[in-house]
């Protein structure tokens, strides 16, 4: 045996590896959305997977046109899911009955500009889905307020059929969709509260079992919020799921589900002026965004203490804006405007660590020399 | 002894632990290698200082290397044999460091020094012996950490002083694969635990706990019997602790055993704590009980393509290759060789297409790749890996930091790894300093979970020297900038000095000026006095110069010689005073010219000058008054002979004007003023003769 001695392999320590890869952590997210997308097709029809597939499409022709720009490896990039995983989130965030082409301008700006021209996966400050999906909220208020899907026990036991749903995103056919789009019940309830008292907005055929049970054919069946109560369910399971296997830690989910419902419980005592906590907490995009959106890891702050606040300033805001702003819901802004914060949440809340006192925080002292420097240059 | 309360280190992972493969078999003594390279570095501190020759025979144990400082350890020859070079040689560390190698052929003999092989150099009641007697035979044993670090033992049981509490004996042998403590423990319990009772009499702690982790129950069970067996139940407790990596960290030990953190940049002893590992202690026990020094030690061998994992005990220097032979070494083929031969093509040789074979000195997580079988086996070398590439596959192609933060929460000094990688990748030392890159250990837990396959331990490793290299060039820096602003301020002082000096020299000059002036006047006013109502006070001096004409010219010049004179002393006398007074403010650096006991000669030399021109300013004034005025007969040629002198003048200057004009020099300006000078001289010159033939006329 004659091994000459550069015939050796020489790397540095670690030499193992646990195996966890980005595109395992990807696709296990993507796989926790499952049971919320089955909710959302059970409940509203076949608009969510039509949105889903397409904005996949999107956002893959995206990813891999961007990589080529930028002269990226673009398999080695595809796989890594990520650009899947934006697609799926924002097709589940946006109306079932959505245009075709709000999915693909929501999409292609959330790849574009809020991923790649960042500097692409990992350097984005601001989360692309909520990105893609702020813009086409702002830019088309109508097509995104008004596709929304009533649930099928509404609509007279039935969803929307799925040839339909297709003609009605891709052809706009005009009066298909009508008997099945709506208001949320987020929404029902803010816009009734103004003049009805709380035990008159609960008759609303979106709140009251009694028509809900008859619609399904009798049997009675409990359903404070139209469907959406499964719906966030579903992903709770599914975030909890992702909270089993350790993809992320339980501090921003929890941080922020405490702080809407601590917000919705202080504010919502009175249940004819405000919209009570049980809806703030299981309906709208709450636990999608507790456990899938403010969780992306990229844009959240990354400390132990920092994600606790990160995840509770958005579910403040979530409140805010809900509350007292003018949009259905609130998750993309209040997402954003956290992702903002993150990075000087970060500074503020590293931990101690061992063998010190107490935590280092805020930014390193400038040295003397550096300003001297500066100085003296200018001089 | 009252239980103990377990505490848990944050962070930690659970790597497979595959440590089944190398604990099947009793521990085995490798056969003698034929040659050894023995490293006189091998332990934290000052490398030994080689006291053999080549060409010597030497004898197993004898010394080779004696410890050179405080923080330095003995070297002793591992087997007889005779010094065939002594060179400097890559050395197994991670940085492929080079440093001087004894290199011994062994005789095949394996011959004892006489006096360890009759047993003199034990110390039978080594419980009762002195300390100083014990710590010196361990440093003569030559007896380093045996965990890794490669402390030597003598200094860190010197605690002279220290109060320690608590000792800790680390067995918790927490890197997977690594077995060699395990099997020391379950082999050689009794002579461990009399180590401990050693180390513990050393420290005069209070209580010592021996950690261990509980996926080795055959070691915990063998070190509790052993405990039992030397009756020491009352100050030692063997503890078992849960299986966490990297809780055989020193620090992570010591929180888990204590709740206590050793503060950063510390040593534990500061809280009362010291900790030692269990190979370390047997090798005390031998170093003290039989007189032997550390030219061995327990070595596992494992991997993959190792055929037979085991424990090996091992001689210090033994080539790699040599227990890579033992245990039946494997090359892998690569995937192109095996479809070769799968198709049977025939064999191939050339090296390029083989596999190329990966040697881990230490465990998978933090040991570090041998860049040659040709390397020896060191004090610390706990485990030879040789993995397969399935088993332990190279990472892949690191992808982006999704700050997804399994770092974070694997990290067990509670730091925020993707908060470093990005500071390191962007060479913000600043800031990985204010996040405690110091204070990172290098377990290489982050870079285990990190699901993009980042080398975070490698950017880590970078940074830290990064940083120790600035902190270095600025200490440089600042040094020579103390020293630039030392000798500015020097420069400074000494020309405030002169410049003070000049001030006194003029303003005495000047007060010398305005007294001899003041005498001179005086002196023309007494004179004339005298000549008036005293002649006969003159009367010798004028009868002196009475008879000869008196050459007034010659006076003048005596009067202005004698002046140069008295203005000198004066000078000098103050120049003496101003060193004086800076003497008194206490400014000792002025240098002083002269004595100041001095100072009265001068004085009186000042005197007599004074005197001196007193005289002849009187003498002056006498023979002008006396003298009859001789009016010089100026002439009409003499003035005419001026003019031309004058002309003459002017011509050169305006040449030099001109020339000056084209060069367009900076002198320009004053040689116009000058030229203005004399033109205003000729004028007057001119005048002076047309006054002169007017009158004439």
């Amino acid at each position: 045996m004659a091994l000459s001695n550069s015939g050796f392999v020489k790397i540095t320590s670690p030499h193992t590896h646990g195996g966890n890869t980005t595109s395992r952590i990807m696709l296990l997210v993507i796989l926790a959305t499952v049971p919320g997308i089955i909710a959302l097709t059970y409940f509203f029809g076949w608009g969510t997977l039509i949105n889903i597939v397409l904005a996949s499409f999107t956002a893959l022709a995206c990813e891999a046109l961007i990589l080529k720009i930028r002269k990226r490896p673009i398999s080695f990039f595809l796989k890594d899911n990520s650009a899947l995983l934006t697609a799926v989130l924002l097709g589940i965030a946006l109306p079932p009955l959505a245009p075709w082409w709000v999915t693909v301008v929501a999409v292609s700006f959330a790849m574009i500009f809020a991923k790649h021209l960042y500097g692409g996966l990992g350097n984005n400050p601001f989360n692309p889905a909520m990105v893609g999906y702020a813009l086409v909220l702002i830019s088309f208020p109508v097509q995104m307020t008004t596709n929304w899907t009533v649930p099928y026990f509404m609509s007279g036991a039935e969803t929307i059929p799925f040839t339909n749903s297709l003609s009605v995103i891709f052809s706009g056919t005009a009066g298909l969709s009508d008997a099945f789009t709506g208001a949320t019940p987020l929404d029902t309830y803010k816009h009734l509260a103004k003049n009805e008292t709380a035990v008159e907005i609960l008759q609303n055929p979106l709140f009251s079992s009694d028509v809900a049970g008859a619609a399904s054919g009798g049997s009675a069946s409990n359903w404070f919020a139209g469907g959406w109560e499964f719906v966030n369910i579903a992903f709770l399971l599914g975030g909890l799921a992702l909270l089993a296997l350790r993809i992320f830690t339980w501090h921003i989910p929890l941080s922020l589900l405490a702080a809407l419902g601590t917000c919705s419980v202080i504010f919502g005592w009175d249940a004819d002026l405000y919209v009570p906590w049980s809806l703030h907490i299981f309906t709208g995009a709450t636990m999608l965004g507790a456990f899938f959106i403010a969780t992306d890891p990229v844009t959240a702050s990354t400390t132990p203490l920092g994600k606790i606040i990160y995840g509770a300033g958005i579910g403040i805001l979530i409140f805010v804006i809900r509350t007292w702003g003018a949009y259905p819901d609130a998750v993309a802004f209040a997402v954003l405007l956290m992702n903002f914060a993150a990075p000087l949440i970060d500074t503020y809340t590293q931990p101690r660590t061992y063998g010190h006192e107490k935590a280092k925080r805020g930014m390193p002292a400038k040295l003397d020399t550096s300003t001297t420097d500066s100085t003296s240059k200018e001089g | 002894m009252q239980p103990i309360t377990l505490h848990s280190f944050s962070g930690g992972i659970h790597p497979q632990e595959n440590k089944h493969q190398s604990t099947q078999t009793p521990i085995t003594v490798l056969p003698l290698p034929s040659q050894l390279i023995v490293p006189v570095g091998q332990h934290i501190g000052a490398p030994a200082d080689v006291i053999v020759a080549v060409g010597n025979r030497v004898l197993k144990g004898q010394l080779i290397a004696q410890p050179k400082g405080f923080v330095s350890a003995a070297i002793h020859a591992p087997t007889s044999g005779k010094i065939v070079a002594i060179e400097q040689r890559e050395l197994p560390h991670s940085s492929g460091l080079q440093g001087t190698c004894v290199i011994i052929d062994s005789d095949g003999q394996d011959t004892w020094l006489e006096e360890i092989a009759n047993g003199s150099r034990a110390i039978a009641d080594y419980l009762e012996a002195d300390n100083e007697v014990l710590i010196n035979r361990i440093r003569d044993c030559g007896i380093t950490g045996l965990g890794g670090a490669g402390f030597p033992t003598s200094v860190k049981m010197a605690v002279n002083g220290k109060n320690i509490e608590t000792l800790i004996i680390n067995g918790a042998e927490c890197e997977p694969y690594i077995t060699a403590d395990d099997k020391l423990m379950q082999e050689r319990a009794l002579e461990t635990m009399r180590g401990i009772q050693i180390l513990l009499k050393l420290t005069a702690a209070n209580h010592c706990l021996i950690g261990i982790e509980d996926n080795k129950p055959a070691a915990i069970k063998a070190m509790k019997e052993a405990l039992h067996q030397v009756h020491g139940e009352h100050f030692i407790n063997v503890v078992s602790i849960p299986t966490k990596y990297p809780s055989g960290g020193e620090k992570q030990l010591i929180e888990i055993l204590t709740g206590k953190e050793v503060p950063s940049g510390g040593i534990p002893a500061e809280i009362g704590i010291v900790c030692q590992n269990v190979g370390t202690c047997e090798a005390v026990y031998r170093a003290v009980a039989e007189g032997k020094p550390l030219i061995s030690r327990i070595t596992t061998i494992t991997g993959e393509s190792i055929e037979q994992p085991q424990n090996v005990e091992v001689l210090i220097g033994t080539p790699v290759k040599h227990l890579l032979d033992f245990a039946g070494f494997k090359q892998e083929k690569s995937l192109f060789q095996k479809f070769w031969h799968s198709i049977g093509a025939g064999s191939d040789n050339s090296a390029a297409s083989a596999a190329k074979p990966r040697i881990i000195m230490g465990g998978p997580m933090m040991g570090f790749t041998l860049s040659s079988d040709e390397l020896p086996i060191l004090k610390s070398s706990n485990c030879i890996l040789a993995p397969s590439q399935k088993e332990l596959p190279a990472n892949d192609v690191a992808s982006a930091c999704i700050r997804c933060g399994l770092c974070t929460e694997a990290c067990p000094a509670d730091l925020l790894p993707q908060q470093l990688y990005w500071f390191s990748k962007s060479g913000e030392l600043d800031k990985a300093e204010q996040h405690n890159i110091a204070d990172c250990i290098e377990c290489g837990a982050c870079s285990y979970v990190c699901p993009s396959q980042i080398p975070l331990v490698q950017y880590y490793r970078h940074t830290k020297g990064a940083i120790k290299e600035e902190r270095a060039a600025q200490d440089k820096s600042n040094r020579s900038k103390i020293r630039f602003e030392a000798r500015q301020d020097r420069l400074d002082r000494e020309a405030a000095e002169k410049e003070a000096k000049r001030q006194a020299r003029a303003a005495a000059a000047e007060k010398a000026q305005a007294a001899k002036k003041a005498a001179a006047a005086k002196a023309a006013e007494e004179a004339a006095k005298n000549g008036d109502a005293n002649p006969d006070e003159s009367s010798p001096a004028q009868a002196a110069v009475k008879p000869e004409p008196v050459d007034l010219d010659k006076l003048q010049k005596q009067l202005d010689a004698a002046q140069a004179g008295l203005k000198k002393s004066m000078d000098k006398v103050a120049e003496l005073k101003a060193a004086a007074a800076a003497e008194k403010n206490g400014d000792t650096e002025a240098p002083i010219e002269a004595p100041i006991e001095n100072m009265e000669v001068f004085e009186k030399a000042v005197a007599t000058r004074r005197d001196k021109v007193k005289l002849l300013a009187l003498q002056l004034a006498e023979a002008k008054k006396s003298a009859p005025v001789v009016k010089k007969e100026i002439t009409r040629d003499d003035i005419e002979k001026k003019l031309r002198a004058q002309q003459d003048r002017i011509d050169k200057t305006k040449q030099r004007f001109e020339l000056a004009q084209e060069q367009g020099s900076e002198t320009l300006p004053a040689l116009q003023k000058g030229l203005d000078k004399q033109m205003q001289k000729l004028k007057e010159l001119e005048e002076e003769l047309a006054q002169f033939d007017k009158a004439g006329a």
